[in-house]
């Protein structure tokens, strides 16, 4: 039977992970109390790396297994990265949606994605794929630059098999200013923790749950998870407590490997509860900001058996111990990068905007003369046995592996990321693309070895204030990536 | 089937600069030295020289658009004149513009001149430059060293090498072509090395380390070609005549079919196949006595000499170990010291490898003259290996 919820998921935790003792022993000379906070690891953007990249790659893991085609999506996010060019229309260009795709932003509060979910939950008519991707910025010594992350996640939400059953909302409103951001503040200003335990998120989060179970008419020690995405698990902890919950409902916040990543978080939590979630289980999924908004949900037999999906991003990753190279990647840190690093890269929207499902959506041609797969896509064949005039059909890219033909580990090439990896991509089922790579370690590329798709920013344009994106070829899941 | 251009066309007079870091010369300098040179050596007036080609690369760091320069250094009486650009093989692309009028008719007596200022970024290496607005889209932001270094990667996976064994031999490239460069003075580079300082120099893209690298540097060079018949007019019974004159850019299937393995240039067997038939050589190995091959780095030398026909599919690390390339080998490679030592001023490199073989074949090398050279062949490679312009030119004495 047709029923309104979660149809799928998926999360994105960028490969990079900061040891927070490194961070402890660069900064703590300025703030020694960060010592409590000096264990663990916690995820970083790479350079190339922002809410839209992040929450592309979240987006088409929670499609991946999915024959659906979302009436709707939505990014989630404080941090998207333009004011005022739709980042959610970047998204669908890059998972290429159907052109009738109605787009949109969410933003303005740590709880964005969770009113997202609720809102699509609520008028189910459509599809709606939310994905939430934030990359946080902090201030050198600072609680949060310990205690966040970067990262993303999706969901779809619909009308349909869902693996997870919406069975309810409630909503509070409040100005409550724990902390906020502005253009002029840049990182986030936060107030005293105790005032925004005792006067905010307890009696915020316990007039939501109140209000959502007493709606669904759902007993309090039914609830099997608590999704509060706090800032550590001894909140979350107290909210459970004072609603009422079993202490030991409440979900782990992704602290050790992780950190919160803020409007994404709880997407990226519920993900980790999914993974983990039985039939008959019911989430109690939690949005803070300004506010909270509470959803309850109940798995169904549809959910998968035997998925580990967060927790084996949690586990991989790279550790990083320099401190600079964590600063240098959030644009932190400006070091001399060299007269190459002055080329212009302004963009030709023109091209751009005609070329959009070529570059965002990698989409070649595939010469039905032939079958062989190219790009970009062209008027006449590559393939010089055919060398065919306008035969060829639309053929993406983006969701094929393939294996490393050449490459080269690039010191002379500007990035802020030395060195510069690129080569020959040779594409399972034909196609050579010569590109740029991500997320390799110096010395981990090797002929033959197996690559996957990412979309990344591409090029920064400095004097204008612009980036472009496109793909690039990263290590293979099964390898060490995120 | 086209007759081609073997012996339609003399070399009758070459020029060329110093080649190096030339900071208080302009390219008015530099075209001025290369051309008198030229015209002293051709013996003819400067106004009888009735159309010109003119090779720049880097217009944005040179001298800007168009041959106007040209025509405005030579001060030459509003002849025809054309600025070309085929990347690295611009230099030949002017000579085959001169050679191909003069073959054609429409004028007895041309002059090709390249010339590049490079030295003028402000940094080492080759200037940044657009792809155009869609390729900067997506194509990687390579340097040359990088876009060459894959051929290395590719080469030991094809022929199952060990890297450190790829690199001895490619060591031994960059040795040789310091060794012949430091015998010519107009050389950039003319210190020599050992095979421990290439193998050891800083890496700059892997695999290739810093003494991988050709030289970056401010030049020019020159040609004047004639009919055959204005040579024998001139007294000269023996004359540098071209016996081939080819060109193949890529079509796009290095970049983007499966087919290419990454290991060799395509473009360059290609052309060089095509030579061999214009010059009517059926067996390089015998006929062929020195190569001035495009030598951007160490690699590219070495994958060149199968490409060529010269080292059989696989054994190129074998013959350059053996010294089949070295000053007295077999098949001297670069025994000016090539692009790695003699220097690269883009514009100028096709014209100065044919210098270079003129020089050989009328026995006026100096210290580096090899014993009676039959056959010269220069190579050019504009662009990286996944697309590029490959020029093959033969020359030979006349009769």
């Amino acid at each position: 039977m047709a029923a309104i919820g979660i149809l799928g998921y998926g999360a994105y935790i960028p490969r990079r992970r900061m040891s927070r003792d490194a961070i402890y022993h660069a900064v703590g000379w300025a703030q020694p109390s960060l010592r409590t906070l000096a264990s663990g690891r916690r995820a970083f953007a790479a350079w190339d790396e922002d809410a839209i990249t992040m929450g592309v790659e979240a987006a088409r893991r929670a499609l991946r297994d999915l024959q659906i085609s979302p009436d709707a999506l939505c990014l989630a996010s404080t941090t998207a990265p333009f004011l005022d060019r739709q980042n959610a229309g970047v998204i669908a260009a890059a998972l290429d949606l159907s052109e009738r795709i109605r787009t949109f932003d969410m933003a303005g509060s740590q709880r964005a994605a969770v009113s997202a979910l609720i809102a699509a939950c609520n008028s189910a008519t459509e599809t709606t794929i939310i994905a939430a991707a934030e990359k946080r910025p902090v201030k050198a010594a600072s609680v949060l630059e310990m205690a966040s992350a970067d990262a993303g996640a999706a969901v779809v939400v619909g009308c349909g098999e869902p693996i997870a059953e919406f069975l309810g909302s409630a909503s509070v409103r409040a100005d409550f200013v724990d902390h906020y951001r502005t253009a002029q503040s840049g990182a986030d200003y936060a107030y005293e923790e105790r005032w925004v335990r005792e006067a905010g998120v307890l009696p915020l989060t316990s007039k939501a749950i109140g209000a959502v179970l007493a709606d669904t008419g759902v007993g309090v020690k039914a609830i099997s998870t608590l999704i509060a995405p706090m800032a550590n698990f001894r909140l979350a902890r107290s909210i459970a407590i004072a609603a009422g919950l079993s202490p030991g409902a409440v979900q782990d916040v992704l602290t050790e490997n992780c950190g919160v990543a803020g409007a994404a978080h709880p997407l990226l939590m519920l993900s980790a509860a999914l993974d983990k979630a039985r039939a008959g289980d019911l989430l109690l999924l939690i949005g803070f900001g300004q506010g909270c908004d509470a959803a309850l949900l109940r798995v169904t037999a549809k959910i998968a058996p035997e998925r580990a999906l967060v927790a084996r991003m949690l586990e991989g990753g790279a550790t990083e111990t320099n401190y600079l190279k964590f600063l240098a990647a959030s644009g932190r840190l400006d070091i001399e990068w060299g007269m190459r690093a002055e080329r212009d890269n302004r963009t030709a929207q023109t091209v751009a905007f005609n070329k959009s499902r070529d570059i965002y959506g990698f989409v070649g041609g595939l010469c039905t003369q032939c079958q062989t797969p190219q790009f970009p896509k062209s008027r006449r064949c590559v393939n010089p046995e055919c060398a065919a005039l306008d035969k060829q059909e639309d053929y993406r890219f983006a969701d094929r592996n393939g294996v490393i033909k050449t490459f080269t580990e690039d010191h002379l090439a500007f990035t802020r990321e030395p060195p510069l990896v690129y080569g020959n991509i040779s594409f399972d089922g034909g196609g050579n693309v010569f590109m740029e790579m991500a997320d390799f370690a110096s010395g981990e590329a090797r002929i033959g070895g197996a690559v996957e798709m990412r979309f990344r920013i591409k090029d920064v344009d400095e004097t204008r204030g612009f980036h472009r994106y496109f793909w690039k070829a990263a290590p293979a899941a099964g390898g060490a990536g995120g | 089937m086209a007759e081609g251009i073997r012996d339609k066309v003399a070399v009758i007079g070459m020029g060329c600069t110093k080649f190096g870091e030339r900071w208080d010369a302009s390219p008015e300098d530099l075209v001025t030295e290369a051309f008198e040179e030229a015209l002293a050596d051709a013996r003819v007036d400067r106004a009888d020289i009735e159309a010109g080609w003119f090779g720049v690369f880097y217009d944005e760091q040179n001298v800007g658009k168009s041959a106007y320069p040209l025509s405005q250094y030579l001060r030459l009486p509003n002849i025809p004149m054309t600025r070309v650009e085929n990347l690295c093989a611009t230099g030949t692309e002017a000579l085959r513009g001169a050679v191909y009028a003069v073959a054609a008719g429409a004028c007895d007596i041309a002059v090709a001149v390249g010339c590049e200022k490079l030295k003028d970024t402000g940094f080492a290496g080759l200037p940044e430059r657009t792809k155009g607005t869609f390729e900067d889209l997506y194509q990687p932001n390579f340097t040359p060293p990088g876009a060459f270094a894959q051929l290395a990667a590719a080469y030991t996976a094809k022929h199952r090498l060990d890297m450190g064994d790829l690199k001895r031999a490619m060591a031994h490239v960059s040795w040789k072509s310091h060794e012949n460069g430091a015998v010519n003075p107009k050389a950039h580079l003319r210190r020599k090395i050992s095979i421990d300082q290439a193998l050891n120099a800083p890496m700059v893209a892997y695999p290739l380390g810093v003494l991988d690298c050709c030289g970056v540097s401010d030049g020019a060079a020159c040609a004047i070609v004639a009919r055959p018949e204005i040579a024998r007019q001139m007294g000269c019974d023996r004359f540098v005549a071209v016996k081939a004159l080819q060109l193949a850019p890529s079509n796009g299937i290095e970049m983007g079919h499966r087919s290419w393995d990454g290991a060799h240039t395509l473009t360059t067997r290609k052309a060089v196949a095509r030579a061999y038939a214009e010059a009517g050589i059926s067996n390089p190995l015998a006929d062929i006595s020195l190569t001035e091959v495009h030598d951007c780095f160490s690699i590219t030398e070495l994958v060149l000499m199968e490409d060529l026909g010269l080292s059989r599919e696989g054994g190129a690390v074998a013959d350059i170990l053996d010294g089949r390339y070295d000053a007295a080998g077999d098949i001297p490679c670069q025994i000016d010291g090539g692009l790695k030592c003699f220097g690269h001023p883009i514009g100028a490199s096709g014209l100065r490898m044919t210098y270079e073989i003129y020089q050989q074949l009328l026995g006026r090398a100096g210290e580096r003259q090899l014993q009676s050279p039959k056959f010269g062949l220069a190579h050019n490679l504009g662009g990286i290996p996944n697309r590029n312009i490959a020029a093959v030119s033969i020359f030979g004495l006349s009769g």
